[in-house]
């Protein structure tokens, strides 16, 4: 199981990298979201994983539960992301509309 | 008066000259002086205390975490430098009240003079050398304020710059230095520091720290090779050169040395570095302000080379030498900062200050012609006259001095230094006030009222006091180098007298007052020779090598920083990589703690589908519409994993995110092109398609280490884990952590939000305010719209279905502390809510309905958290410390009350508010001139006998 998390994160970081040294806005945008999620799930995996026993407390028994810690960071980061990307698209969306031109590199210094 | 009000006075002063310019500038000279004044006599209230040997104390802490705290302390030599300060800061703001122009911002020119007096006066009272580090580094600021106080003058701004960077990097050296003194001694504070002198001269660390400090002390004190800033910074007006430039500020590298004298000097190093600085520097200087033609740079070379002469004495390390430093720093102060006042005042009447053009001044000018004759005269080292006795205590300690083994060298520079000095001196009378009355003078001099000569008439007074008595300054003076001494040495016995008698240092002195008057008898063959002569000018060496450095710098950042956003991701990546394989390599790699879990057929499918989704996103990222779904899809799996490892509320909040995101790139895809050209070569693409497998490998391997092993130290969880319900009433541990331990990181992080969602409505109406309007507004949908903007059956199930979700929220949210939920999920759920109707009924019905702006409802949001948090400190307690209790009200079942709720609701509040704002100001961009605003929720309903709306 371990393996397959360790692996998924692995997917979407090679993902959003791939995505973010894209041209354009576009891909970008969705690498860093890429990114975003590959950066929230491995915070959420410090907390290493556990199945079946969420951090509710059981008030009548002594019981282990997941690591809460991770999941409240991870919670405010989720929120604060969704801020992040909808200022990052604005921007985007901004500079499109002002020059029709969604590419990332300044004109005169992209590489041909 | 307390010592920090002698220093905090002139700091609050320094808001009054700025609001009395109204008022005129008598009344901001007024309030200026008065300031000073109080200060002054503040000072002076604690003579009695210094005079009686005692060191005057007044010690807060600040930060002893780092060993900074506000310690000052006052002995002889901090109330004789304060002295300096503040005295003659009173004279040269009596001055600059009737020198500066009507022009002139007179406010702004005392705002900055207070805030460099209180500086100053800081400087020399700290017992803390952190503190004094603040202080000095704020006379760099107020001295490239003043110096390009004249903001049309380009010499001004320039010499501003040029001060400010010699200094300022002097400063950075003097930071470096005093930090090494301070860890050898073990303190940072001065009175431990100088109790250390075995400790720090015997440390492998001293001869670093000396050349770091001593960097500081010679930048700052204008020393060679670092004088060239001095004579550029005199484009200041002139009661700062008179002030800064003179008296004080370049005083402080002076007076660095003089504090730290008993813990640096007598040294081998010392010895040679100082001595050897300050005697090139006194006879460069001289022989530098001879040829001088503006009154102010001859001046101001003048006291480069006096600064050389002080130096010189402490650098030679013996109680005399030190004490004739001390004496000459008085005299100094005196004779020079009435010369800056008498060339000022000539520069005021006579509107040049180029000497080839004055001379017979002494008839037109009779007043300044005394005033500035005598303090010149002191200079040059004439009998009677305060600068004599301290030039003869400096002859006679460089006659003592042996420097690289020849008992010569020293005396032959100093008598040299003299001579020159005398040179100066008496053209500086000779050309000004001698010679035929001229017809050519700019402006027609004549004696200026008092308020411009009485400042400088008093301190001639005391050049002559001193000069005819003085025994009326030795006791000060000694006292004085008690202080300076310290443990290192005894005040010597020697009396201050005029005659000492047919001792070497007279014929010394003799011979370079004589001298002196025949180099200036054969002048004019003199500056031909001079002029003749190719010498290296200092700002070209300066200006070359500030180029080379903004080069090297250009050379640094054009290939890296050129604009390219995909290089800097790149370099990034690849430095991020570089570093994480320089510490996986260089750590050790624990064996693994933890057993793998077995991996269930469900968990399989989920991975499956992020892999799947992912690779599919990178590959066919270039249909926009379709990377949305696929990216919707890896999102829906990231919140299904969260459920299955244990964590609900995440899951909720994921998916909730999910939906608005969405629904963001949505409408902002409504705009952007709908397909990404191929650009990018395959070499490329291969290129970075290296980089992020080696970025997803790493991320991999470093995951994968960590899942399968525990952490090494304990982490702070099982606290969360056991007060949740103790100390936060809540058995939702998430919930609790975020509204209760954390709450003032999600305090913090709800006001992040908002203002992201602000700026989105900021940049949204600038868009709409410029060109991009009209281009939006006329904009050709590139896509066919569907028939049906509002269907009916959207509208009828979003309205039914609205109460619902809200009770869905409402639900969310009251379970929160206890259940998964909570503020920001439901927060999240009705915001979907409402979005829905947005989608169905259109912008214009559902904005019609919108009661509350959205920046109301996250400033209520925000002001909710906030207030709850402040509630209680009416019960004594932090910041958002939070509690509860439980309560029962029949026939309901017992039911918790608790702080945290109430702050739930605020983060709830603008969860909604800055996710509305973001989505609001999307939809607005979309509106276009041929929309019609319905009245109505549905375009066709059959229930309503008007014609169905036409839509394209």
């Amino acid at each position: 199981m371990e393996f397959l998390v360790a692996s998924a994160i692995g997917v979407l970081t090679a993902g959003g990298i791939y995505l973010v040294m894209r041209l354009r806005t576009f891909p970008v945008i969705l690498g860093i979201s890429l990114l975003t999620y590959a950066v929230n799930v491995f915070l959420f995996a410090s907390g290493r994983l556990v199945i079946g026993s969420g951090p509710i407390l059981n008030r009548y028994e002594e019981l282990t539960y997941a690591d809460p810690l991770p999941q409240a960071l991870v919670l405010t980061a989720i929120v604060i992301s969704f801020g992040m990307t909808a200022v990052v698209v604005m921007i985007a969306l901004g500079a499109y509309l002002g020059s029709s031109d969604d590419s990332v590199d300044d004109a005169q210094e992209t590489p041909k | 008066m307390s010592l920090f009000l002698i220093v905090a006075v002139p700091f609050l002063g320094a808001l009054l000259p700025g609001l009395m310019n109204s008022a005129g500038r008598k009344a901001c000279a007024g309030v200026t002086f008065t300031v000073t004044l109080i200060a002054f006599v503040g000072l002076l209230s604690q003579l009695p205390a210094v005079l009686a040997g005692e060191v005057v104390q007044a010690r807060v802490e600040w930060l002893p975490a780092l060993g900074l705290n506000m310690n000052l302390h006052l002995d002889g030599l901090a109330f004789f430098f304060a002295g300096l300060i503040l005295g003659i800061g009173l004279l040269i703001i009596a001055y600059a009240r009737s020198y500066l122009a009507r022009d002139d911002n007179m406010g702004e020119f005392f705002t900055y003079l207070l805030l460099f007096q209180g500086a100053m006066v800081g400087i020399v009272l700290s017992d803390n050398i952190l503190l004094l580090l603040i202080f000095w580094e704020m006379t760099s600021l107020a001295s490239f304020l003043l110096i390009g106080y004249w903001k049309h003058v380009e010499e001004g701004r320039q010499g501003a710059r040029m001060a400010l960077t010699v200094t300022g990097m002097g400063g950075l050296a003097l930071i470096g230095g005093l930090l090494i003194l301070g860890q050898i001694a073990g303190s940072y504070d001065l009175s431990v520091i100088l109790e250390n002198r075995d400790a720090i001269q015997a440390s492998p660390l001293y001869v670093p720290a000396l050349l770091l400090i001593l960097l500081g002390c010679f930048t700052k004190s204008a020393q060679f090779p670092f004088h060239f800033w001095l004579p550029r910074a005199m484009a200041a007006p002139t009661p700062v050169s008179a002030y800064l430039h003179s008296a004080t500020m370049v005083k402080a590298g002076i007076f660095m040395l003089a504090r730290l004298w008993p813990v640096l000097s007598g040294t081998p190093e010392w010895f040679v570095i100082v001595t050897g600085a300050g005697l090139v520097t006194m006879v460069i200087g001289a022989l530098i302000a001879i040829f001088k033609h503006d009154l102010k740079a001859l001046l101001a070379y003048s006291t480069v080379s006096h600064l050389g002469l002080i130096t010189m004495l402490l650098g030679t390390g013996t109680p005399f030498g030190a004490m004739a430093a001390m004496f000459h720093i008085l005299n100094h102060a005196t004779f020079k900062a009435a010369l800056f006042m008498s060339a000022g005042i000539i520069d005021h009447e006579a509107h040049t200050r180029d000497i080839r053009r004055l001379g017979g001044l002494r008839v037109l000018m009779p007043i300044t012609f005394v005033i500035a004759t005598i303090a010149a005269l002191s200079m040059a080292g004439i009998p009677f006259l305060n600068g004599f006795l301290s030039k003869e205590q400096m002859l006679e300690e460089a006659n003592r001095t042996v420097l690289f083994g020849s008992p010569w060298l020293v005396p032959v520079l100093a008598t040299i230094g003299s001579l020159f000095s005398a040179a100066y001196c008496f053209r500086f009378i000779g050309h000004t006030f001698f010679g035929p009355v001229r017809d050519d003078y700019p402006s027609k001099p004549h004696d200026p009222g008092a308020g411009l000569w009485l400042p400088p008439a008093i301190l001639v007074v005391l050049v002559v006091v001193i000069g005819v008595a003085p025994f009326l300054a030795e006791p000060f003076v000694k006292l004085v180098t008690a202080d300076v001494l310290g443990i290192a040495g005894e005040v010597p016995k020697a009396y201050f007298k005029i005659w000492h008698g047919l001792v070497p240092a007279l014929y010394m002195s003799i011979i370079a007052v004589v001298g002196g008057f025949l180099l200036y008898l054969v002048f004019p063959p003199l500056l031909r020779a001079w002029d003749a002569t190719p010498r290296p000018d200092a700002k070209p060496i300066f200006d070359a090598i500030i180029a080379s450095v903004v080069a090297a710098a250009r050379g640094l950042i054009a290939p890296t920083h050129d604009g390219a956003f995909t290089r800097y991701a790149g370099i990034l990546v690849i430095a991020v990589l570089g570093a994480a394989y320089y510490g996986f390599v260089s750590g050790t790699v624990g064996e693994a703690t933890r057993d793998m879990q077995p991996v269930t057929l469900i968990a399989l499918g989920g991975w499956a589908m992020v892999v799947a989704a992912t690779l599919a996103l990178v590959f066919l990222h270039r249909h926009r519409l379709l990377a949305l779904v696929l990216i919707g899809i890896v999102g829906l799996m990231v919140s299904v994993g969260f459920v299955f490892f244990s964590a609900p509320d995440l899951a909720l909040t994921q998916f909730t995110v999910e939906v608005v995101t969405i629904i963001l790139l949505l409408l902002a895809l409504n705009f952007l092109p709908k397909v990404t050209p191929t650009e990018s070569a395959p070499l490329r693409r291969v290129r970075d398609g290296g980089i992020a497998v080696v970025g997803g490998v790493a991320a991999m391997a470093l995951s994968y280490h960590y899942l399968l092993r525990d952490p090494l130290a304990a982490s702070i969880s099982a606290f969360h884990v056991a007060n949740s319900y103790k100390g936060g009433g809540g058995t939702n541990m998430v919930n609790v952590i975020l509204v209760d331990f954390r709450g003032f990181d999600t305090y913090g992080e709800i006001i992040v939000l908002g203002i992201a969602a602000l700026l989105i409505y900021a940049l949204t109406e600038t868009l709409l305010a410029g060109p991009v309007r009209r281009r939006l507004l006329n904009r050709e949908p590139d896509q066919a719209l569907a028939g049906d903007m509002h269907p009916m059956m959207m509208v009828v199930l979003t309205r039914v279905i609205m109460p619902v979700i809200l009770m869905v929220g409402f639900y969310i949210f009251l379970r929160g502390h206890n259940d998964p939920g909570g503020g920001f999920i439901a927060g999240l759920i009705v915001s979907i809510a409402v979005v829905m109707q947005y989608m169905a009924s259109g912008f214009g019905w559902a904005s019609a309905r919108l009661r509350y702006p959205y920046h109301g409802i996250i400033g209520a949001g925000v002001l909710i958290a906030g207030l709850t948090g402040i509630g209680s400190w009416f019960v004594g307690k932090p910041f958002l410390t939070s509690d509860f209790t439980y309560v029962r009200i029949p026939p309901f079942q017992e039911f918790e009350l608790a702080t945290a709720a109430l702050f739930d609701v605020g983060v709830f509040l603008a969860v909604v508010g800055a996710v509305m704002l973001s989505l609001e100001s999307f939809s607005r961009l979309a509106r276009r001139q041929d929309m019609v605003d319905s009245d109505h929720p549905m375009d066709i309903n059959p229930s309503r006998d008007d014609q169905p709306v036409e839509v394209n």
